[in-house]
């Protein structure tokens, strides 16, 4: 009884939109193969999220259900979902790739020997490969900060789990089906779960918003030093910009943290964003690659931003961006 | 405490990525070595954490012999002693995928018994971001990830956790516990001389691959990497050359003609 479980994941009471975009690429999956795609989610049966449910319909919705679920932990999701895996066997099992599936799906997988292959970007299906046939997909990912691509495959016969990076699949435009929901309710225990989790906050008010900012300034490592930055701060005043920055600028307190583009800051789609001295790992890419202009300054010419840049300059960006502040500033003044 | 922080030694950011004949990884000739960067924090951790409550850090890393080099770094910040499991060439841990090493380092650590287990929480090459979380299944404790603050308690931990879009969360768990550090949260040390010094002194006990294997059951990967490649552009970038005014020029040029944002 070989199928694709999807399994989503609800953020802020709704089902997030990461987890339309692993659903896609559970259907992609399936489709290759003939296999029937099965999502579960955790919720109980009569919970209204499940009438927002999306994309092309599944075979069976499992609402998974348990009073120990109600907040997340590792150890109570991983052993939830591992019944419902035991339960269903599936052939993949498919994640959005989020902070919360990183910290349980590799413990869920290792339950049954496997290896989560995460943070997949691509699916290369080899033409003409039989549903049952031990290497059917290619999966890609990316190594060294983005630099490298990598081509996995999974062996054997047991159950491959994968994540899937945001923005690597399109969610399904809404087709009719039929759809059965079936509650799910695993046996947990609550000594088996460990960890007492507190209630996510934020840690202050933001006092910026990126995301309605048209042009972005954003700064990377290759600044260098704190000293430096007056000098993006000069071109992103010449271009009435907000100033952004990669991960390592914030971290090392040079600007603050809500300043910060990316998967674990903010993800932003302005009209131009300008990445200076920003590599471009994908941690950084996934929170603006779908800005409608992307500039890269970088003196590497094989960094992986201008992978996604529509312009790019490769120069020092010390004696870039100040031209370019002036070149501003002459056709503003 | 009994800490023990396990740090990977990964090709140094800026370095030139070529790929190498076997078309599985890059070339390794003229490239620099460094500590990884969530690990450097995750060390860092540790030795606040002894420096606060007493005990004793236990640096684990595996690779071949070029990683004594990042070991002894870690010594030298601190550390007391080290496991190092050792590959005997670039590909012999290559041949295991993430579920593999994770056996081998359980098996190189589980008779330390140690109160705490910290690793970065993830690898600046690889970027599995899973070894963590598989060492504290298979050694049957309970974990958290992308930890930023940790604080002692009568009954265990209380952590500070990131999670995404800004927010964060507490969590509180008990010991023995592993733990997979977010960078960032503080301020990483520099070695002193007189580190450096005592780090030559300092135990570092060598265990081959070949014998933890021998001890691992389960070895075989089921993930396997086939190939790599240098990543196709998304967009077509145009590369705007000439002096850095030239470019500049033609720049501005592009964003108030062609983006019509300027």
């Amino acid at each position: 009884m070989s199928s694709v479980l999807v399994i989503l994941e609800i953020k802020d009471r709704q089902i997030s939109r990461l987890s339309w975009e692993a659903m896609a690429a559970g259907h992609a999956l399936g489709e290759g193969r003939g296999l029937p795609v099965d999502i579960a989610l955790v919720a109980s049966r009569d919970n209204p999220i499940l009438q927002t449910i999306q994309g092309k319909a599944p075979r069976n919705v499992y609402a998974i259900d348990h009073t120990l679920l109600h907040d997340y932990t590792a150890d109570g999701y991983t052993t939830a979902c591992a019944q419902l895996i035991e339960h269903i066997k599936p052939t993949y099992v498919v994640f959005p790739h989020t902070y919360q599936v990183r910290d349980f799906a590799p413990k869920l997988a290792t339950r049954f020997n496997q290896v989560l292959i995460s943070d997949v970007t691509g699916i290369e299906t080899h033409a003409g490969a039989a549903p049952e046939s031990p290497v059917p997909s290619t999966f890609i990912r990316q190594l060294l900060q983005g630099k490298l691509n990598a081509a996995y495959q999974h062996t054997g016969t047991g159950v491959c789990f994968l994540s899937i990076q945001a923005g690597a699949f399109r969610a399904d435009e809404p087709e009719a089906g039929t759809t059965t929901v079936e509650p799910f309710l695993p046996k947990l225990e609550a000594s088996e779960i460990r960890v007492q989790p507190g209630e996510p906050f934020r840690a202050s008010a933001q006092t910026v918003d990126l995301g309605s900012a048209a042009i972005l300034v954003s700064v990377g490592r290759g600044i260098k030093e704190e000293a430096n930055l007056p000098i993006v701060q000069e071109l992103a005043t010449a271009l009435g910009a907000e100033l952004a920055a990669s991960r390592p600028i914030c971290d090392a307190g040079w600007l603050p943290m809500e300043r910060q583009v990316g998967s674990s800051g903010q993800t932003v789609a302005p009209k131009v964003y300008l990445a200076i001295g920003i590599s471009g790992a994908i941690q950084h890419l996934v929170g603006m690659k779908s800005s409608q202009c992307i500039v890269a300054i970088n003196r590497d010419e094989n960094a992986p931003i201008f992978e996604v840049a529509d312009y790019g300059i490769v120069g020092d960006l010390f004696e870039v961006v100040p031209a370019l502040t002036a070149a501003v500033r002459k056709v503003r003044a | 405490m009994k800490i023990i922080v396990a740090i990977k030694q990964v090709p140094e950011r800026d370095a030139r990525i070529r790929i190498d004949s076997t078309g599985k990884w890059i070339d390794l000739n003229d490239v620099e070595f460094a500590m990884n960067e969530s690990d450097a924090y995750a060390l860092e951790e540790a030795l606040q954490l002894k420096e606060a409550h007493g005990g004793e850090v236990i640096v684990l890393s595996a690779g071949p012999e070029r990683v004594g080099k990042t070991i002894r770094e870690a010594l030298a910040k601190g550390a007391d002693r080290a496991i190092h499991i050792q590959s005997s060439d670039e590909t012999e841990l290559a041949a295991y995928d993430a579920l593999g090493v994770a056996r081998l380092l359980a098996a190189a650590v589980k008779d330390e018994n140690a109160d705490l287990i910290l690793t970065g929480l993830q690898s600046d090459d690889l970027g599995l971001g899973q070894t963590g979380v598989i060492l504290a299944e298979l050694l049957s404790l309970p974990h958290a990830t992308l930890i930023l603050k940790i604080e002692k308690t009568d009954t265990g931990l209380k952590l500070l956790r990131e999670l995404e879009d800004g927010w964060f969360q507490h969590l509180e768990l008990p010991l023995p516990a592993v733990l997979t550090i977010q960078s960032g949260n503080t301020k990483l040390r520099y070695a002193t001389l007189m580190g450096i010094k005592k780090a030559k002194t300092k135990e570092v006990s060598v265990v081959s691959v070949a014998d933890l294997a021998a001890k691992s059951e389960h070895l075989k990967p089921v993930v396997v990497l086939e190939a790599v490649k240098l990543p196709h552009k998304q967009r077509t970038t145009q590369i705007l050359g000439g002096t850095p005014a030239e470019a500049a020029a033609a720049l501005v040029e592009k964003l108030q003609f062609e983006v019509r944002a300027i």
